[in-house]
């Protein structure tokens, strides 16, 4: 697990639910397939309504038309991030696209879960409601150690929660390598 | 130490004499169920992870039922449908219900339930977040990931973090007009969309165990439109009867102690409940179906696993009987057994089949079709503008098809009440002899 990262922030709203992240119609490509995982980052956040993309403006596409990775790898969210389904595919084309982290006042729960299983990014929560504070394309720093989020566009910085349980799986890398680690299943 | 229903299924399941909301631990899986959406990509994972050549941990928990994406044309969903058949040729599974055949079932979470793989006490973990319907029957079951199904495919085990539970009594009597879509929606609306997140719904009361089955599910099924994890009704002689019909398996019975405890506890007067629908964009919305009645309608949906049974088809008939719908109306029964219960029973000697064309409604396919919009050819999608009142589990933007229809969320007499008018309309208004 790095200790350190940076990314420039897209900030979304509350209740960002998985047919905004990936609307259903897409699902029906492999992921396992190098070619096709493309698709799903050109269709990551594509079902976000035009006003909530990229706040607080809005209108500003998380990938660019023709492209399948974002110049942004830093989601900050809402409450509720991740509602609905349990389409794995929605943390998939995240990762895809190239998210590093999300950060959100809170999860729903499968989201949540898939994220860290699947090792796709770290779901971080914020100690308070960051979606007002900091703006699409401000350039931000992580430290895991220090468990911060800086925000160097506008010089603040804020405290994330501890990572909690979920963090023997996350340093592991995802529930396959922890299973290894703690003897459930052989190295 | 007093526990939960769900607190005791985990228990057992992990090995232990107890378990406390916070405990993460590992329990084995009785049931593990996947769909043509999730199921590829969990196959692919179990393949990378545990290899080529490895074998699921237990051929008879593992059950398959394509039902998303079925009646499409489209090539890549087709193909996904095609890697379910190779995987299950190639592990030999037994529960398998092939698009295209006569063992085609439909809606996962209703044919889990007429197939019989759900039963008392056990551990069921889906691939889809409406899992939580099995919750009906008494026993744990919840939605996962690809990964976590890949994870128990080869193991037969998961972790889980034992939820805190929320008490939800309904005591008294439901008035005819009120069905278990319309409890939902008002619980829903009063807890907010990430009311129970990582909590259990316990669903309780005399008013709630007066209710059949099919109601017991659809009252199971929107956990997750609170955030839930799980959702259980206590099982008792309705939900014996209905799973001895359909599992020669043993199951145990478990009841939450007296004194369990509850993170929340709320009790409703059953008589006193109103019918309700959820306005756009979000489950949470609540709104009395009666205040609504300036919303005009340019569609009605009747169908999914919430309300495509053949209880929530004979409510819809029981209000088109005899009448002329006055907006497009699409009927979608859940599985192939409620689309032969639509052909062969019969309100005042008229099949519901005949009810429905006579009113003028479209017929679909038994599958999930417009629920979750799909690819561009499902029967019922939205494409444009449309206004819908439906009787599905969410309407979060675009989830019908379109980003710029708005989907009301409605029990099924509602739908059908709101489909006779082109306005939404609280059903008392279509069915006087029932007040
Ligand atoms: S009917 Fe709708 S909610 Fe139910 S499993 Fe299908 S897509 Fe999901």
């Amino acid at each position: 697990m790095k200790e350190k990262f940076e990314g420039r922030a897209y900030v979304l709203g509350n209740n960002v639910d998985t047919d905004q992240i990936i609307p259903a119609a897409h699902l029906v490509y492999s992921l396992s397939d190098p070619e096709e995982r493309k698709k799903y980052g050109e269709y990551a956040l594509s079902g976000v309504p035009a006003e909530g993309a990229g706040l607080p403006k809005g209108n500003t596409p998380f990938i660019e038309e023709g492209k399948w990775q974002s110049e942004y790898s830093v989601i900050i969210g809402g409450k509720n991030f991740g509602c609905g389904s349990s389409r794995e595919h929605a943390p998939a084309c995240m990762e895809i696209a190239g998210v590093q982290a999300v950060i959100a006042e809170s999860y729903a729960r499968i989201f949540y879960r898939n994220s860290v299983d699947g090792g796709f990014f770290i779901p971080f929560e914020s100690e308070k409601l960051l979606t007002e504070e900091i703006n699409t394309g401000d350039e931000l720093a992580i430290d895991l150690k220090a468990n911060t989020l800086t925000n160097r566009t506008q010089n603040k910085t804020y405290s994330l929660k501890p990572l909690g349980d979920v963090k023997d799986i996350i340093e592991a890398g995802n529930i396959f390598e922890y299973a290894k680690k703690t003897g459930l299943i052989p190295a | 130490m007093a526990m939960t229903i769900t607190e005791k299924i985990l228990a057992a399941h992990a090995g232990k004499t107890s378990a406390q909301p916070g405990d993460n631990i590992w329990v084995d899986v009785d049931v593990l169920m996947t769909h043509d959406v999730c199921g590829p990509g969990a196959i692919a994972i179990f393949k990378k992870h545990f290899g080529q050549n490895a074998k699921v941990w237990d051929p008879e928990k593992l059950v398959i039922i394509p039902d998303h994406y079925i009646f499409t044309e489209d090539p890549h969903a087709l193909r996904n449908v095609d890697i379910l058949r190779d995987f299950v040729k190639e592990q030999n599974l037994p529960y398998y219900y092939d698009p295209g055949t006569d063992d085609y079932k439909g809606v996962c979470h209703v044919a889990l339930a007429q197939e019989g793989h759900n039963r008392p006490g056990e551990v069921l973990f889906g691939t889809d977040s409406h899992t939580c319907t099995s919750g009906a029957f008494g026993m744990f079951s919840t939605g996962i990931g690809n990964t976590d199904a890949a994870f128990i495919m080869g193991t037969g085990k998961l972790w889980v973090k034992v939820p805190e539970t929320m008490r939800f009594e309904f005591h008294g009597t439901f008035p005819p007009y009120i069905m278990a879509k319309d409890i939902l929606l008002q619980v829903i609306g009063d807890i907010g969309c990430d009311g129970a997140t990582y909590r259990t719904m316990e669903w309780a009361g005399d008013a709630v165990m007066q209710f059949s089955m099919e109601e017991r599910m659809t009252l199971c099924n929107m956990a997750i439109e609170a955030g839930g994890k799980n959702s259980v009704i206590e099982a008792d002689s309705v939900t014996e009867k209905y799973v001895r019909e359909r599992s020669d398996k043993s199951y145990s019975i478990e009841h939450s102690d007296a004194d369990a405890k509850y993170i929340f506890r709320k009790s409703y007067d059953a008589a006193a409940m109103e019918p309700v629908v959820a306005k756009p964009h979000s489950p949470d919305n609540k709104a009395l179906a009666r205040e609504c009645s300036d919303v005009k309608l340019d569609r009605s949906y009747i169908g999914s696993c919430t309300g495509g049974k053949l209880t929530d088809f004979l409510a819809a008939a029981e209000i088109l009987n005899g009448q002329k719908v006055k907006i497009e109306t699409y009927i979608v029964p859940a599985t192939r057994e409620v689309e032969h219960g639509i052909r062969e029973t019969k309100i005042d000697g008229k099949t519901l089949q005949t009810i429905f064309e006579e009113a003028g409604c479209h017929i679909g396919e038994p599958s999930c079709a417009a629920c979750l919009g799909g690819p561009k050819d499902t029967f019922g999608r939205t494409h444009g503008t449309e206004v819908v009142v439906s009787t599905t589990n969410r309407n979060f933007p675009g989830r019908m098809g379109s980003k710029q229809s708005a989907v009301y969320l409605a029990s099924p007499y509602t739908a059908a009440a709101s489909a006779l008018t082109g306005h939404i309309t609280d059903p008392r208004e279509v069915m006087p002899a029932k007040v």
